[in-house]
């Protein structure tokens, strides 16, 4: 049978092959190449920086936050370092961490391909990335914006003096790197899939991905324009959103959660696609209800457009489209649902294994079943009266984006570290810190659950006395959080030079990214693998002898 | 797919395309100077909207040669369509009802 030889574990032991890393060394090579892993390398590193910076301003609003009074900043400064904690955090963190790093390096290696289809548009994309974050990392270095992530009018376009235009011309721009990962992905799956490769034989991983770029191309461009409409505005006084001359504040904020509720489906669909893969890869056993996931994904990408009037319940929309929305907020949280089981139910009598992937694997069942359900809440248009706008909701987005993409994405990122670079991280500091990031993140948002509840308002420096307790817990809890997510930096960069060398396949799996080299060769397979087998397929009929090659493992533990 | 890298309708098809927008354009600044409001409220709006989609139609069709492309970019481009019109809907869903329940 092809590509049986790729189980050999003495695979890593060749002669050193010519991979995509070792394919040119120099800085030309790097900012020139056409291989989606160089790129997805360079995102990584960039995207880690961004992450880093916003991090930085989430340990400045806690600290602020220690105490009630606003002593450590002053309110001005503080409307700036939130409103850039979550800039910094969405636009360039959030929405290209997954795609563009797990997805740029594993689509094609998923699907049996060369590359994308569009190499060099995807250079094109991080590109258009590093402007738009430079331009972004510009305006917040001349004094920074204060409006909010979320520039709501007319704020933004009448009142604020700070850098919105620099800033909303970075996130244009990196609107386009977005779209431009999502057409290639899109383009992509449709014509490159291997021989075999048949849509219901591709991974979950896949299918996430291919519903996420969906998204990006139908959202982002409806954002990109209500940016040029803010700024239409408030260069040549054109009446779009300011009702002094004609326009309408609300306008804006149909626009901008018309892409930016759909844009949560950007940050942790993928995340789904990567838990698909974890569970079924540590529990040792077919997914459960392969189709019924697949399609859930489209069916969040498809119903994640009609919900978006939920940000506005209480901002002076009609009743009736708050009615509208609400219910069908209700419903779009089914195929999340369905996920959810579906997953729980591979897990059942599976053979399960507690490697680090599959801690973050569980941190995401757990903290994404929260903070899906907290936003039910939020979708009760009488309940949210008393919610909107305080620490709950707070709350509820960090345990959907924290719990649910950075779970995502760091289970994924250790899950498929030695395929990228070659080397095993240490297993046993893996585990220490994906514990401490799943209590420090408990400890820190949980909390604000309550404070949301007993109405803490978001996005003020200072609080009632009554209300500091809980804010202490938030605040110590950050800290574990922030030692927990620092943990990886170190032992991650440290295995790139002293950790053991990786097999090709070390958790013994199907998937077409298990059967070439660790690290990949520069066009990722030898020869084109031909696909006879279905996805997650752990017996013979993957054409790979699973439990001969688990034996010999036992008796010779790979180098 | 067949006749893929000819121009189609030739350099004169292009300039009949531009000429078709630039005259929807001076409709466009034409009607606008007439108050339509006395048919119903909104007539204004709703003809300029008329007549930027047959614009609009012109350059996906021509410009953008969806006109010779296959079944699958068919369905690409009016899924997009599909998808403005589903961003009208349901913003108006909101505007539409203000007066009849509530507010
Ligand atoms: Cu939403």
């Amino acid at each position: 049978m092809e590509n049986v030889d790729a189980m050999k574990l003495d695979g890593a032991k060749k002669e050193p092959k010519v991979n995509y890393l070792t394919n040119g060394f120099s800085l030309k090579s790097w900012l020139l190449t056409k291989d989606h892993k160089r790129i997805a390398i360079m995102y990584l590193i960039s995207v880690s920086v961004f992450f880093l910076m916003g991090g930085l301003y989430a340990a400045a609003i806690r600290l602020e936050l220690l105490t009630p009074a606003s002593d450590l900043m002053e309110s001005g400064t503080y409307n700036k370092v939130f409103t850039q904690h979550g800039v910094l955090m969405v636009f360039f963190y959030l929405i290209p961490a997954i795609p563009a790093i797990l997805g740029n390096f594993l689509l094609p290696l998923m699907i049996g391909a060369k590359d994308l289809a569009f190499p060099r548009i995807n250079l094109l994309s991080l590109y258009l990335y590093w402007i738009g974050g430079i331009l972004t990392l510009y305006a917040l270095m001349q004094g920074g914006v204060d409006t909010g992530w979320t520039f709501y009018t007319p704020y933004s376009t009448t009142f604020s003096n700070s850098f919105v235009m620099a800033v909303g011309l970075g996130i244009f721009i990196n609107g386009f790197s977005s779209i431009l990962t999502g057409l290639n992905f899109i383009v992509s799956t449709h014509t490159m899939r291997a021989p075999g490769m048949t849509w219901f034989r591709l991974p979950l991983f896949v299918w996430a991905h291919y519903a996420t770029s969906l998204v990006m191309i139908l959202g982002t461009p409806v954002v990109a324009i209500t940016i040029l409409l803010l700024a239409i505005e408030r260069v040549t006084q054109v009446g779009v959103f300011d009702p002094a001359i004609g326009g309408d504040p609300i306008l804006f904020q149909h626009l901008f959660w018309f892409y930016s509720h759909p844009a949560v489906y950007i940050m942790i669909l993928p995340a789904m696609g990567v838990i698909s893969e974890l569970i079924s890869s540590f529990s040792r056993k077919k997914i459960f209800g392969y189709e019924f996931i697949a399609f859930s994904s489209i069916a969040i990408a498809v119903f994640g457009f009609l919900v978006w009037g939920h940000h506005m319940f209480v901002s002076g929309q009609s009743i009736y489209a708050g009615l509208v929305f609400s219910f069908l907020t209700m419903v779009v949280a089914v195929p999340s649902a369905i996920k959810v089981f579906n997953w729980t139910a591979t897990l059942y009598k599976g053979s399960i294994s507690y490697e680090t992937p599959m801690l973050y694997a569980f941190g995401f069942l757990g903290l994404f079943l929260i903070g899906g359900l907290t936003g039910l809440f939020l979708g009760s248009v009488g309940l949210t009266v008393h919610l909107t706008d305080t620490y709950f909701i707070v709350a509820h987005f960090h345990y959907v984006m924290v719990g649910g993409t950075v779970m995502g994405y760091l289970g994924g990122l250790h899950f498929w570290w030695s395929k990228m670079t070659g080397r095993h991280y240490s297993e046993f500091w893996g585990k220490i810190s994906a514990m401490l990031i799943f209590i420090g993140f408990n400890l820190t948002f949980f909390p604000q659950f309550i404070l949301g509840y007993q109405g803490m308002p978001r996005r003020y420096a200072a609080y009632p006395e009554e209300l500091q307790v809980l804010n202490i817990f938030s605040t110590a809890g950050a800290s574990v959080l922030g030692v927990g997510l620092t943990m990886p930096v170190v032992y991650l960069v440290h295995s790139l030079i002293w950790g053991e060398k990786a097999e090709d396949n070390p958790w013994m799996l199907s998937g077409l990214e298990w059967r070439t080299s660790s690290p990949p060769p520069t066009f990722n397979f030898d020869e084109t693998p031909i696909v006879t087998w279905e996805a997650y397929e752990f017996g013979e009929e993957s054409g790979l002898d699973i439990d001969e090659a688990r034996r010999e493992a036992e008796v010779s533990p790979a180098a | 797919m067949s006749e893929h890298g000819d121009t189609h309708i030739g350099l004169p098809g292009y300039f009949g395309v531009f000429a078709i927008l630039v005259v929807g354009t001076i409709i466009t600044y034409y009607v606008a100077l007439f108050d339509l409001e006395w048919i119903f409220p909104g007539a204004n709006t709703l003809v300029a909207l008329l007549i930027a989609f047959t614009k609009m139609t012109f350059v996906v069709l021509y410009f953008m040669h969806v006109r010779w492309s296959s079944k699958l970019v068919w369905l690409s481009a009016v899924s997009g369509f599909f998808w403005l019109a589903i961003m009208f809907a349901y913003t108006m869903q909101d505007y539409l009802t203000r007066s009849i329940i509530g507010r």
